[in-house]
């Protein structure tokens, strides 16, 4: 029985694609579809997928598509089926929140190649991918421990999973790497996008006594605040600067292009593995933005961070890390590896303020 | 020469049932001017929209799966807005609903041979009634409106769910991230056709449809809840109680909205997760004035949101039009909607201009 509904799925899959190959056939035309969560108009983080997708649609001349928007529940599903059944041979789904409906999906279509951002489910013809974020979040750290008054940086948290603590860690590291005494006071808003809630939580932070606000939401609402009130801010997953000239001091900025263009490369060779890939500024997928409204020294060091990183002279989760109530969470000379980090669920000592329970 | 609109003294049934149907073709008629505006070719687009989602693989079954949560809650909805009972909180309704529904199926997690799903249906009904409970409460002892304080309790539930799925309930094996664990087989929703998304969700969605049009067209409680929304003193001198009108409307509302609530975590979601909140609750609104406060009304209406949602994903996908073509489309339909219902009380009359005397 299960045999059985497993030959018609494919068959009906087959089905479905076999036209579609007969007209795409003679145009040579290869189609990618991208899934974003976000508007591309956040100009964060589903923006720079987006700018990923058109450097691979020029690098390669292949045709794609986008759906933004898409919720991460029942919809995803039927989004990443349609964009299976119109012909697209590979297909990206970017935010966590897809990977059930890609692997369903990927069951389904043996033939189309699936990619998967920050999640953890794979398949024979599914592959994740996503950025070492947290890289950028040590350097922000250093530059904000050195240009904090205060010595407090306020934090606007999005949803409290690995990803967003680890960053929150890295960038606490940092911080007190310059300045042992520095803190982080934090808030998190549950949600990747909302620029309200985004401008009300930097707003807050601040009148608690921050003077830098760092933030892992995608609007540039946060920095606008800072700007405002004369103070400085770190943009996120793109380069914000033309939203706040005098206030924006770095930002991460995520690289998709190159993996796209791979990817892509690679599914229209017919050499496509699945795998998973994580890379950060040595594999060029994470850049900084140029670093501005800063001293001379400031840059100097965050430019410093940025190669020792990159050569791997800096390990940002080595021994000694004692977690948030002082106790030794990490052993000196012991380092993280990457499932440790990839599964991160404690904030480390200097981080204020309890993970939304 | 001017356009007066002179009062009709009893409401038009002509426009009752004309208007919905006069909004969509305006609707229409504007998204064409939009998209010729935009440098798309307009009967194209509107083909891609409209047409292309209903011819797609899977189209019907995906505008059945997308429609029946909305068309369940709507069909709540407007019972009590017929009595004048407004609920505006379906939405938390909808959330409670998927929590308890949630609870039920992580509770017996472990069990295999059992439907856990028949276990969950009336777990999601009372869910979503206790959140309806709350506002009839307040309403009945301190006269509270109930659309301040059904909408503020969708808050509260949707910070329930957060505090779920990132506290107690969250995934052991899912490395932190917010949500449950994948619900199991003997707790989703049957598949009712292979090849589709069709589950028993959608049978529930057409069968309380019939029950309510029973309920409205055929029942003395259908009649109270009609008369007690068109003239309460009436009612009122006919003794039926307005105060169990408004417990049954929040109850009844707040219920089946509790039951889309279990339904899609049941099926097509498969586990909490907090992107379950999609504002259905809200868009049941547009769907309950759209179907006229009718269960059939409601059916129709609550295809046509869903086919604008399916149509919207597609004119991205074929045309590249962005995602804010779906809210556009619902917010257009609701703004004639609003504007052409002033038909049924109202005519428009010609009045030729007066020569002044010189």
């Amino acid at each position: 029985m299960l045999i059985k509904r497993r030959t018609f799925l494919k068959a009906g899959a087959a089905a479905g694609t076999l036209p579609l190959l007969g007209k795409t056939a003679a145009a040579d035309e290869f189609k990618a579809g991208y899934v974003y969560v976000g508007p591309i108009g956040d100009f964060g983080y589903s923006y720079q997928h987006d700018q990923g997708r058109l450097a691979a649609d020029k690098a390669l001349g292949v045709k794609s598509t986008y759906v933004e928007k898409v919720p991460e529940g029942a919809d995803a599903e039927r989004v990443i089926r349609s964009l299976a059944d119109d012909g697209h041979k590979i297909i990206f789904t970017t935010s966590f929140g897809f990977m059930d409906a890609t692997l369903k999906v990927a069951r389904d279509y043996p033939d189309i190649y699936f990619e998967h951002a920050t999640g953890y489910k794979r398949a024979d013809n599914m592959a994740t991918y996503n950025i070492r974020f947290y890289e950028g979040r040590y350097i922000q750290g250093v530059i904000a421990g050195m240009m904090s008054k205060a010595g407090v940086v306020g934090y606007i948290g999005s949803i409290p999973i690995p990803e967003v603590i680890m960053g929150m860690n890295a960038f606490i590291l940092g911080m007190r790497s310059v300045n042992p005494q520095g803190k982080i006071k934090q808030v998190f808003i549950n949600s990747w996008y909302d620029p309200g809630k985004e401008a009300d939580a930097a707003k807050a932070l601040l009148d608690q006594g921050a003077d830098i606000v760092a933030q892992h939401t995608d609007s540039p609402a946060p920095l606008q605040v800072a700007a405002e009130r004369g103070l400085k801010g770190f943009g996120q997953a793109s380069d914000m600067i033309k939203f706040a000239p005098n206030a924006q001091l770095t930002s991460s900025i995520d690289q998709w292009d190159n993996y796209y263009i791979d990817r892509t490369k690679a599914a229209m060779d017919g050499t496509w593995k699945t795998g998973d890939t994580w890379g950060g500024l040595k594999a060029g997928m994470l850049k900084m933005a140029n670093y501005a409204n800063m001293p001379d020294d400031v840059r100097k060091a965050a430019i410093a961070t940025e190669q020792g990183i990159r050569d791997g002279k800096i390990v940002i989760f080595k021994g000694p890390i004692n977690a948030q109530d002082g106790s030794a969470k990490v052993a000196a000379g012991q380092t993280l590896n990457d499932g440790d980090i990839a599964s991160m669920n404690w904030l480390a000592e200097g981080v204020e303020g309890d993970l939304p329970k | 020469m001017r356009l007066e609109i002179v009062p009709r003294g009893e409401r038009s049934r002509l426009w009752a049932y004309g208007s919905p149907i006069l909004a969509i073709a305006l609707t229409l008629l504007t998204t064409l001017m939009i998209f010729a505006v935009l440098g798309k070719d307009p009967l194209e687009s509107l083909r891609v929209m409209w047409i292309d989602p209903l011819t797609a693989r899977r189209g019907i079954s995906e505008l059945f799966v997308k429609g029946a949560p909305i068309i369940m809650i709507a069909v709540g909805l407007s019972l009590g807005f017929r009595a004048n009972v407004w609920n505006i909180g379906a939405e938390g309704q909808y959330v409670m609903g998927a929590i308890f529904a949630t609870g039920v199926a992580l509770y017996f997690y472990d069990v295999e041979t059992f439907p856990v799903w028949v276990l969950m249906i009336p777990a999601g009904i009372l869910g979503g009634m206790v959140w309806g409970a709350i506002p009839a409460f307040l309403k009945t002892q301190f006269n509270a409106s109930e659309i301040l304080t059904s909408l503020m309790l969708t808050y509260v539930a949707n910070l329930a769910l957060l505090y779920l799925v990132v506290g107690p309930w969250k995934d052991p094996e899912g490395y932190g991230f917010p949500q449950t664990r994948l619900l199991t087989a003997a707790a989703s929703s049957p598949h009712l056709i292979p090849g589709t998304r069709i589950h028993l969700g959608v049978v529930a969605a057409v069968i309380i449809v019939i029950l309510g049009w029973f309920l409205l067209s055929k029942s003395l409680l259908g009649f109270k809840l009609k008369v007690a929304g068109q003239a309460p003193r009436a009612a009122a001198y006919a003794g039926f109680s307005t105060k169990s009108l408004t417990w049954l409307s929040l109850l009844v509302g707040g219920g089946l909205s509790g039951l889309a609530g279990m339904f899609e975590v049941a099926g097509p979601i498969g586990q909490l997760t907090p992107a379950l909140p999609t504002g259905y609750g809200f868009t049941a609104i547009i769907v309950a004035f759209l179907g006229r406060l009718h269960p059939v009304g409601v059916f129709f209406g609550g295809l046509v949101l869903a086919l604008s949602y399916l149509g919207g994903e597609k004119a991205q996908i074929a045309l590249g039009l962005p995602a804010a073509v779906t809210k556009i489309n619902q917010g257009i339909l609701l703004f004639y909607l609003l504007g052409c219902d002033l038909l049924i009380r109202y005519r428009l009359r010609v009045v030729p201009s007066k020569r002044r005397a010189a």
